[in-house]
């Protein structure tokens, strides 16, 4: 539950909150694409802690540590396996080098969860949905999505109830072999799938019961417009991409190391 | 017996739902919790089969200590029917749904025929013996639920939110059968918002509000005493605001039953008729 609250959306103003989230996709998907460009420390740093001042101007610190440490795991099993796999096969390479080379890699995840923790945490699902509809998304689709991303927290809390229901019926999750704890959870899969589809009945019921898709031209009370700071985290983005590419293709990154000796 | 100390608990989300709640529960009473939505009444009886496990506190069931056992081992004494009768039901028919806590048991076969059958002659279900639990109608997957758990023949009874969906004649029959089951010497904790239905039964009644215990006593004394049954956020009882009205008569105020309240009228009629 608790690595969720790092994904979750925080309704709170700041001027990150604030932001088009068309502007904020662009940012994350520049991010990516320059966070898999790179294969050294050094970028990569950079790109960590760029996005630190943008936590702390969101207010998210304490949910964004959530999905840092809840990422740490899966963070030091990406560190064990290159280190493993380099020291194996790539024989030729100095240990430090080795070592840099697999802390790049973990740094690479760290910055695509933390880039994805900053999305979802300041962008409402609402908002998502509206930019969705304005990119000309037709809105029954967009309508499905924000559906979808609202009664996840609905089902979690559902599943919850279940399992209880069931262990208080003296049902052991935990125990048995492999094949006996995968049947452990057909008590638990049946109400859950019933009562969701059971809901979206009702879900579909009510939304016609109060003219869902009476009018073919539908209008937004929220309208989203890109504002002056939409504009220059755009241009910020495209400017880290060009310098990235440039970076990439004609200069020489020296390890990490190197600047120390 | 159930013994309450001092218990705390926090959800993962940071909810403090029970703050310092001390109860005792003596085997074979019959104890009804009220109180409004998100009083904690729930989340404490959640404690008594250990789902929960207290943050601070602790809570002993015959002495054991609910955090040193698991849930399965307390669920054979405690039996916890839950609100929602959709969040467990799941076989392909209702005597299979019966069997599924006798099996995790681990009772035999036979045992396991025995308890079905008595099941569901109990609840009045014997027809929608090879019936799909998902087809009936919601009070009577309310009493396949209920028949899922007595089945085991817990000594502890929590019933959460009985009531609910239930017409008036199931809900007597439902009344008769607790009290059956009471007479039984079985201990029956019954939480639930249905202040007629407590009013009838009239059992220890304890008031929650905001993760406390605000008051604990008879029914007769608890639901009549309006600031109490307003602070709770409870309705009075029907009789109980009749009987208000009647104070200034010389009637007594904590008046629940029916029966002793058509006892109390006939009696001063007569006297009045009699003094003419």
């Amino acid at each position: 539950m608790s690595v969720f609250d790092g994904f979750k959306f925080r309704s709170i103003s700041s001027p990150i909150h604030q932001l088009d989230p068309r502007a904020k996709f662009v940012y994350v998907c520049v991010l990516f694409a320059v966070a898999v460009m790179f294969n050294n420390l050094i970028p990569l740093l950079i790109l960590f802690l760029i996005q630190i001042p943008i936590v702390f101007m969101a207010k998210v610190q304490k949910e964004w540590m959530r999905s840092m440490k809840g990422s740490a795991v899966f963070a030091i099993m990406i560190f064990a396996v290159n280190l493993l796999s380099l020291y194996f096969y790539a024989g030729h390479e100095t240990f430090t080098s080795i070592l840099e080379r697999s802390l790049a890699m973990t740094v690479r995840f760290i910055v695509l969860v933390q880039s994805f923790s900053i999305f979802f945490l300041t962008t409402s699902p609402d908002m998502l949905g509206l930019a969705l509809e304005q990119s000309g998304v037709p809105y029954e689709l967009c309508f499905a999505f924000t559906t979808a991303v609202r009664f996840v927290p609905v089902l979690a809390e559902e599943a919850q109830t279940i399992i209880d229901a069931q262990k208080a019926r003296g049902l052991e999750i935990e125990s048995g072999n492999f094949l006996r704890r995968i049947r452990n959870y057909i008590p638990i899969l049946i109400p859950l799938i019933v009562n969701a589809i059971r809901r979206s009945m009702e879900l579909a019921e009510t939304m016609e019961s109060r003219a869902w898709g009476a009018c073919k031209n539908r209008t937004n009370l929220y309208v989203l417009k890109i504002k002056t700071n939409d504009l220059l985290l755009i241009l910020f983005s495209l400017l880290l991409l060009t310098v990235s590419i440039y970076v990439s293709i004609h200069v020489h990154i020296p390890p990490l190391t190197s600047l120390f000796t | 017996m159930i013994i309450v100390e001092n218990l705390y608990f926090t959800y993962p989300n940071g909810v403090e739902a029970l703050s310092g709640v001390n109860l005792r529960i003596e085997d074979g009473e019959f104890v009804a919790i009220m109180g409004q939505n998100g009083a904690g009444k729930t989340t404490l009886v959640k404690h008594m089969n250990g789902l929960l496990k207290p943050t601070r506190g602790r809570v002993l069931v015959d002495g054991i200590d609910t955090r040193r056992v698991s849930v399965a081992r307390l669920a054979r004494k405690v039996g916890l029917v839950f609100q929602n009768p959709d969040h467990q039901l799941f076989s392909e028919t209702v005597e299979e749904e019966i069997s599924f806590a006798l099996r995790n048991f681990g009772y035999d076969e036979k045992t396991i025929k025995e308890r079905v059958d008595w099941a569901l002659n109990m609840l009045n279900l014997e027809r929608y013996r090879r019936i799909s639990p998902f087809m009936l109608s919601g009070g009577e997957k309310k009493r396949v639920a209920l028949a899922s758990v007595l089945a085991w023949d817990p000594k502890i009874i929590i019933l959460d939110e009985p009531t609910i969906g239930q017409d008036y004649m199931q809900k007597e029959k439902l009344r008769q059968f607790i009290l059956q089951l009471n007479q039984q010497g079985k201990t029956i904790i019954v939480v639930t918002h249905d202040v007629e239905f407590v009013a009838e039964c009239n059992p220890r009644t304890i008031l929650m509000k905001q993760g406390k215990i605000i008051a604990s006593g008879e029914a007769e004394e608890i639901l009549t005493n309006e600031d109490l049954v307003r602070e709770a956020y409870v309705a009075l009882p029907e009789i109980a605001k009749l009987f208000k009205c009647l104070e200034e008569y010389g009637f007594p105020r904590n008046v629940i039953d029916v029966y002793e309240a058509a006892d109390l009228i006939y009696k001063r009629l007569r006297a009045g008729n009699e003094r003419i």
